[in-house]
């Protein structure tokens, strides 16, 4: 408590954002991309998004079913657990609330499980009454494969490992069951307001 | 030493104890951190500085030291318009103290006692997990071959270019290989120009030997080395990425 680094100074912030930024990050205008390995490239035409695990019958749609469904924009604050935040990102896509209507599940926990075979692991209830989406326009254009294209998750109430790129299924789990990161030292959950990075956060 | 703990990753000082130039941009700093875990070859360390009124900043370092040495080493670029860079790389001086927690990530990490080949692909400052695993590798006496190509802007840029030289010349089965992007000085042997086809022909191990693969620098040269290998045939589970050179894991 009460450390100090000699001399430091650092970059201030306006107060008008300082609000919007959750301990431990800064603001960046660039979109820095991360991800574990080379950059899948889903074929279009096999492309589906699907529903599994615990539901009695599985949905699945395909690229041109998906696109025929109604969309939203929205605009979000993103927050990278590498502590780069970037505010009013611009996406279009489908609600996540929209593609769960008609399902029934005991399930409390999911899965969100990638083209290339990235998972990320989420309570429901973390998708659910207009939280996420599947988003396949960024700024207008559409989304390009290194930031997830052609269709990634958006859940921007935790940090951007959460919303898992080249999506291809979410399944539903009855016991929480941690993904790729969440084994490799970063937090069950990961909220960003609460600082939650890595294990033991 | 160098598991992943499930404790908490606790704040803790570090004593900046030795500071080296590398480049005219790159300094490596060595710190003397008291309850130091270990590490594994790869990981990395957050930094935390904090103003005297209390503001803080926070960024991501990779660990350029291997498991085997005392003191936590990062080597870091100075970026001009950065927050933290210029005062770590600038203002810090010997006995001056840091905070920062770690280590930190189980993916990005390469142990000696594996035994595929090793291919080590490198942008600028992305060189420096890539340096730890080397130096870890250097301990040991069972090797496995390994190669580097390193990518640096000019022959002035390139960090660790003469430890490179000492740990090619022990002749233990590591082979670097060189690029630069910006400059054809006279007397070059290695290649001047981006990372391509044809340059991971020559220095990738063929897909039969099944070789564990970390590369590692800015965005663009990751997504460009990263599919070249996909292109070269290797499988994409083999190729283990870290975009952003410095700053290492998962996100956006």
């Amino acid at each position: 408590m009460g450390f100090v680094s000699r001399g430091f100074r650092g970059k201030r912030r306006d107060t008008a954002t300082s609000g919007r930024l959750p301990p431990g990050q800064y603001l960046v205008n660039d979109y820095p991309v991360l991800s574990a390995g080379p950059t899948p490239r889903p074929d279009l035409d096999k492309w589906t998004f699907s529903i599994t695990g615990e539901i009695d019958k599985p949905k699945t749609w395909t690229w041109k079913e998906f696109l025929a469904l109604p969309t939203e924009n929205v605009t979000k604050d993103i927050h990278c657990v590498t502590k780069w935040s970037k505010f009013d990102t611009m996406w279009k896509g489908v609600s996540v609330d929209l593609l769960f209507e008609g399902v029934e599940t005991a399930a409390e926990y999911t899965t969100q499980v990638s083209f290339g075979g990235y998972t990320t692991n989420l309570p429901l209830e973390d998708l659910m009454e207009g939280k996420a989406w599947i988003v396949y326009e960024y700024d207008g254009q559409p989304l390009p494969p290194e930031h997830g294209g052609p269709a990634r998750m958006l859940v921007p109430h935790l940090y951007f490992w959460k919303s898992a790129k080249w999506i291809k299924e979410i399944r539903l789990d009855k016991e929480q069951q941690p993904g790729f990161w969440e084994t490799n030292g970063y937090h069950i959950y990961g909220d960003p307001w609460r600082e939650q990075r890595y294990w033991g956060d | 030493m160098g598991v992943i703990s499930a404790a908490p990753l606790r704040w803790q000082q570090a004593e900046l104890v030795e500071l080296m130039r590398e480049t005219p941009r790159v300094s490596t700093l060595s710190f003397n951190v008291m309850n130091w875990p270990g590490h594994l070859a790869g990981q990395h360390v957050d930094v935390r500085l904090t103003a005297e009124d209390g503001y803080e900043a926070e960024r991501s370092y990779s660990i350029a030291s291997p498991p085997e040495q005392r003191s936590v080493a990062l080597t870091i670029e100075r970026l001009d318009d950065g927050e933290v860079s210029p005062y770590l790389v600038g203002e810090l001086k010997i006995g001056d103290k840091i905070e920062l927690r770690g280590p930190i990530g189980g993916y990005f990490v390469w142990r000696a006692g594996d035994d595929r080949p090793l291919l080590l692909v490198a942008g600028g400052s992305g060189v420096v997990p890539l340096m730890a695993m080397l130096r870890h590798r250097a301990t040991v006496s069972h090797k496995s071959p390994a190669r580097l190509l390193l990518s640096s802007r000019t022959f002035g840029d390139i960090i660790y270019r003469e430890e490179l030289d000492r740990l090619v010349a022990a002749n233990d089965g590591l082979s670097v290989f060189s690029t630069l992007t910006r400059e054809k000085p006279s007397g070059w042997k290695g290649y001047t120009r981006r990372i391509d086809a044809e340059m991971v022909r020559d220095v990738a191990w063929p897909k039969a030997q099944t070789p564990a693969v970390f590369v590692c620098g800015p965005t663009p040269f990751v997504e460009s080395a990263a599919n070249l290998l996909v292109g070269f045939g290797y499988d994409p589970l083999w190729v283990k990425t870290e975009r952003f050179g410095a700053t290492g894991t998962p996100g956006g």
